[in-house]
């Protein structure tokens, strides 16, 4: 209760703070128009040279861009920018601060940041997400709905997993922050279906940057192509996911040996 | 009377020699910097070869429905195509124009005023030592991709000759514009949207993201008039594609052309922005 009681109360520190600058309102909404007319560009482009992709329909990719788009922009609300911070602090030394606090070293550094501008993406995405829905014909029930929902949600907390893991790394190699570069250059693979990779990077992009699980997942469910096996896979490997990088994170914890003191 | 030692009096007398020490040592340092963070650099390069890596794969795609072709070009074209991708690109990365804020605002620019030497000659050799690393570190990625994708790559001489300037030329071009538009900097420390603007532009008109032939015809003639396509697609194509001799040796002097264009635009820009400029920092 505690935890979500502090971690209440720096989203709402959070967000006050983000609302001083409201120009970065424009600033992003700008960007996200950028990010969205270039994917737009792209699937129009794909689409001119052929009707189908993979099975995958110029309408089902649609819907697959927006919820990459949402999950990208859900990510750097509230994930990648905690993360991030870790790793820079542990590179300045002080990361100390949080770890004298008696809270949860691992709920702290996860909930102290926040970039409430990149709703706009969550948004963006979500209306591209509606577009392409409503050029499919077949219908979307409720049971879909729910297993997207569910599949979404899965997907974010994986996402959070791989990016502890590698805001651990920096426990041992300080210099990180280009891996920040590494994950948006990966994030992209969430554009097409993972269908269309080759073995090695459809394995790498499912379970080593669960980019697969965080979208791809979501799109099967709205365009009716997801079976059950999957679903269950999502839930058993997430919770693994959980339990594993909080055990390396109190490994990397047990390691680190500070840098301010 | 004069305290100035006696060597440094000889490196004045020979501003050529003294250049090109410079490079040389500016260089040597780079070299060693990024060296010793080849960790993060590989990150980095592994963030990069995801872009062309996912364009191949879905080109590919699309060329293996239509029976291996897409206008023509067979699948082994796309794979050479985005291989080659990624060297060019790790030749045209240069110190982008956002970072002119963050060298204005953290007051390393006053600094580098002090200097009897033009801040952008520090630019050009340090990237360009950087670049001998990454080199190296692209290698293996190179062969990797290779024996991934099978891609279709069989240059004459003249074309890996003119390969090998091009890629320079095309560094240059991106040190030139990239370095007038960071004059932007020294007026507002809004450009971001104007940033985005130009590597948006620069993405859909430079055969970043495709070869420029699948892009329909209109957005090809509007390409004609900027410089994109000379620090992509030409030299991309200078050793994938079947460019005539004429079309080799004039791309390198459209090259060179569009690099003077950018030099003349950044010394223009720069007169203007170092009067405006009021130092922060030191």
């Amino acid at each position: 209760m505690n935890t979500v009681r502090v971690a209440w109360l720096f989203l709402k520190i959070g967000v006050l703070n983000e609302l001083q600058y409201r120009v970065n309102f424009v600033v992003q909404l700008f960007q996200s128009a950028i990010t969205l007319g270039v994917g737009l560009a792209v699937l129009a482009l794909v689409y001119s040279h052929t009707d189908e992709l993979n099975g995958w329909s110029h309408a089902e990719l649609l819907c697959l861009l927006g919820i990459q788009i949402l999950m990208v922009g859900a990510i750097k609300i509230y994930v990648q920018p905690n993360m991030e911070r870790v790793i820079d602090e542990v590179r300045e030394g002080t990361f100390d601060y949080a770890l004298t606090k008696p809270e949860d070293s691992q709920v702290l550094a996860s909930v102290r940041e926040v970039r409430i501008w990149q709703v706009v993406n969550v948004f963006s995405g979500l209306i591209v997400l509606g577009f392409g829905l409503s050029q499919i014909t077949t219908d979307l029930g409720a049971l879909d709905a729910v297993a997207f929902a569910i599949s979404l949600l899965l997907g974010a907390v994986m996402i959070y997993c791989f990016w502890l893991v590698i805001a651990t790394g920096a426990f041992w190699v300080v210099n990180m922050w280009h891996v920040a570069e590494l994950f948006d250059g990966l994030v992209q693979t969430g554009r097409w279906p993972v269908g269309i990779y080759p073995g090695w990077l459809r394995f790498g992009i499912t379970f080593l940057v669960p980019v697969a699980f965080a979208v791809t997942v979501p799109a099967e469910a709205v365009t009716s192509r997801l079976e059950w096996e999957t679903l269950l896979l999502a839930v058993v490997f997430a919770a693994f996911l959980f339990a594993a990088t909080r055990w390396f994170w109190r490994f990397g914890l047990r390691r680190y040996s500070g840098a301010s003191a | 009377m004069s305290v100035i030692p006696q060597s440094a009096r000889l490196r004045q007398t020979g501003a050529l020699r003294s250049m090109v020490d410079f490079y040389v040592v500016r260089m040597r340092t780079a070299v060693q910097q990024q060296f010793q963070y080849r960790v993060a650099t590989y990150f980095y390069m592994l963030g990069m070869v995801a872009e062309p890596v996912i364009l191949l794969v879905v080109w590919t795609t699309i060329a293996e429905q239509q029976g291996g072709f897409i206008q023509g070009l067979p699948v082994g074209y796309f794979a050479a195509y985005y291989i080659v991708w990624t060297l060019v690109r790790n030749m045209n990365i240069v110190f982008g124009a956002p970072y002119w804020e963050h060298r204005i605002r953290e007051g390393q620019l006053s600094g580098q005023l002090l200097r009897p030497l033009h801040p952008l000659h520090d630019d050009i050799a340090y990237f360009a030592g950087a670049k001998v690393i990454w080199i190296l570190l692209w290698l293996p990625i190179a062969v990797a991709l290779t024996f991934l994708f099978d891609p279709l790559l069989d240059p004459t001489a003249l074309e890996i000759g003119v390969f090998a300037l091009a890629i320079w030329g095309a560094y240059l071009i991106r040190t030139m514009f990239m370095s007038a538009l960071g004059m932007l900097c020294f007026w507002t420390t809004r450009g971001a949207a104007i940033f985005d603007m130009y590597m948006t532009s620069e993405l859909l008109l430079s055969g970043r993201l495709v070869p420029l032939p699948l892009m329909p015809d209109w957005v090809e003639d509007i390409a004609r008039f900027f410089p994109f396509q000379w620090a992509f697609f030409f030299p991309i194509e200078s050793l994938v594609g079947d460019l005539t001799t004429r079309e080799l040796l004039g791309g390198l002097v459209a090259q060179l052309f569009w690099i003077l264009v950018g030099l003349a635009l950044f010394s223009l820009a720069w007169r203007s922005a170092v009067k405006r400029f009021s130092a922060v920092g030191g």
